[in-house]
């Protein structure tokens, strides 16, 4: 009987490690491929040579990025939305999910407001009416367009309410009695205890700014003012639509389309790269904040 | 006495949900306004009250054009496929590295297959053409074994499964990482209790893993319905292109083209009310089931 169950188990835990192994590299190598296609000399990469190692190995593409004022232009668009849109992003969820984790019996209207914030998960206007909007709006073009339509995540509001309702009560209350307001609570008692909740969001939000990249093609018509993943989005729908070209066109064209696969590469590879730096504490937060959420108060 | 009034006067509580409420009344409810747009033949020029209104007659137009029919049932198939396959494959590799006993090692793979959901489709978008394109990587080995090359994305025999599988590379990071907290929360005085009736690892499972989180497979697979008619528009909208409008073609897609390429604003509204008016249904449907039967609640 033992000795049965520990053959089958033989077998399987090898199998089981390869096979997780292969499934580990399939969620890597993509990067590791982007990475060493990058770091290839254009012949190299038009001659199909490169696998997961560079050949001819250059900083060629890095070089011409440096001197192409596109890709450090869009990054600090990048950056700029990333620090706007946090901040507002932080006050807002702060500032509505304070007052709406008091219970009824000391805000009654907590109630109405609650729901009018919920709706908005489900119902939304759509992407043509909000499209009208913001161009009657005259917001078009602006970076506004990008940060305010999404000002309050009423998830994350969600989210912070429930933390927030777990403070015990008696620390406002020795709060009040000090003749504190509720501004001072919030910031000088609630926030310090929610910080795990608080970073939580704080990343997400980040990550959602950093990764956003339709609304900068719906809303800004000037490639100046693209954020970095719109920006990477243009290039590789580019790519795309001359990957249809191919079918039917000359090899000549072809080449020409291939030689800036290396930059192209390159400017993606950058592009995930923040992400990858931060993946770390990411990973870590996530995790954290999926137990947060389920605590339901 | 003073303390009192300063526990009863909310104004301070309004004064702090001012500006949510004014985001939201603008950016969310504004355009919810804005679906009247669906039964006008909307003109820039004249806004919202100066255009003609012409009924049902979207609708009737929709409903007679043949991208419509093809967008409706890719849609459909896409998200089906990809719900299914969202919770199928993250549960298949939960159970797997639960089995696995060297701590490191899982780490290493849970972390490895975390990555790729913090990426954007604009990055992810790129990657995945780059390696199944004419001159990519995928096409490099079958080149290797004596193949054509094909073009992956340019097919409609293939395009589709790309889009649906690598969606799911995407994302069953997530899941799994559900799964395997559900996984650790389990009484392990069951596993012992079995062991010692002679129950194997693979008795284990089927018989107290999967069990255990019968309820909560269930709930993911409830609340995926709310999402039927969502099939990953911003990756579709990278990988897609003019070949493969028959198979990959999804109705944001179609809104997109009609509403913002074409400026036919009343009948992509139509189109997206349409699609706004089942998915709540959907979402509706499948909250009060979970409700029903689990002990969820949004909030």
């Amino acid at each position: 009987m033992k000795m049965r169950r520990s053959l089958g188990e033989r077998i399987f835990q090898p199998v089981n490690i390869v096979f997780l192994l292969l499934v580990t590299l399939l969620c890597v190598l993509p990067f590791v491929y982007l990475l060493s296609v990058s770091l290839s000399s254009k012949t190299a990469v038009s001659t199909g040579q490169v696998f997961l190692w560079p050949k001819d190995f250059t900083f060629e593409a890095y070089k011409f990025l440096y001197e192409k004022p596109e890709f450090l232009r869009s990054f600090l668009v990048s950056v700029v939305r990333v620090v706007l849109g946090t901040s507002i992003n932080m006050l807002l969820v702060v500032l509505t999910a304070y007052p709406l984790s008091k219970p009824a019996s000391k805000f009654r209207a907590k109630n109405v407001y609650t729901w009018f914030f919920v709706v908005t998960m489900f119902l939304s206007g759509g992407m043509v009416p909000t499209y009208i909007l913001i161009k009657e709006l005259g917001l078009l073009d602006s970076i506004w367009a990008l940060i305010l339509p999404g000002a309050l995540n009423v998830w994350n509001m969600v989210l912070l309410m429930n933390f927030f309702r777990q403070v015990p009560v008696e620390l406002e209350e020795s709060a009040l009695l000090d003749g504190a307001g509720h501004l001072t609570i919030l910031f000088k008692v609630y926030l310090p205890v929610s910080l795990p909740a608080l970073a939580t969001i704080l990343l997400f939000t980040i990550v959602g700014h950093w990764n956003a990249w339709f609304d900068g093609i719906l809303y800004i018509n000037s490639p100046s003012k693209y954020p970095l993943q719109t920006y990477l989005a243009t290039i590789v729908q580019d790519a795309n639509m001359s990957n249809m070209r191919n079918l039917s066109e000359e090899k000549l064209q072809q080449l020409a389309v291939l030689s800036d696969k290396s930059v192209r590469i390159a400017q993606i590879f950058l592009g995930a790269l923040p992400i990858m730096l931060v993946y770390p504490f990411l990973q870590k937060y996530f995790i954290k904040g999926l137990v947060v959420g389920s605590v339901k108060g | 006495m003073k303390r009192f009034q300063i526990k009863k006067d909310n104004t301070i509580y309004h004064l702090m949900l001012l500006p949510g409420v004014i985001i939201c009344l603008i950016f969310a409810y504004g355009p919810m306004c804005g679906l009247i747009m669906a039964f006008q033949e909307y003109n820039p020029f004249k806004g919202f009250f100066g255009s003609r209104f012409v009924g049902l007659d979207n609708f009737r137009y929709l409903f007679h054009m043949p991208d419509f029919g093809t967008a409706f049932f890719n849609t459909l198939y896409i998200a089906a496929a990809k719900a299914v396959l969202f919770l199928a494959v993250p549960l298949l590799l939960a159970l797997l590295i639960n089995e696995v006993r060297s701590k490191r090692y899982v780490k290493t793979v849970q972390t490895s297959i975390f990555l790729p959901y913090f990426l954007s489709w604009a990055i992810l978008g790129g990657i995945i053409l780059e390696i199944f394109s004419l001159d990519g990587i995928v096409n490099q080995i079958l080149g290797f074994f004596g193949q054509d090359a094909v073009s992956f994305l340019g097919s409609n025999k293939y395009a589709r499964h790309i889009i649906i599988w690598t969606d799911v590379w995407k994302s069953m990071g997530y899941n799994m990482i559900v799964f395997l907290a559900a996984i650790t929360n389990i009484d392990p005085s069951l596993y012992e209790a079995a062991s010692i009736d002679g129950a194997g690892r693979l008795k284990q499972a089927i018989h107290i893993t999967i069990p255990a989180m019968a309820p909560m497979i269930f709930l993911l697979t409830v609340l995926s319905l709310g999402n039927l008619l969502n099939a990953g528009f911003d990756q579709i909208l990278m990988l897609y292109n003019p070949l493969t409008y028959e198979t990959t073609d999804v109705l944001d897609t179609l809104v997109y083209r009609i509403g913002i390429y074409n400026q036919q604003y009343g009948i992509a509204t139509a189109m997206g009310l349409f699609k706004s008016v089942i998915s709540v249904t959907l979402v509706a449907v499948s909250n009060w089931i979970a409700y029903k039967f689990t002990d969820y609640r949004i909030f």
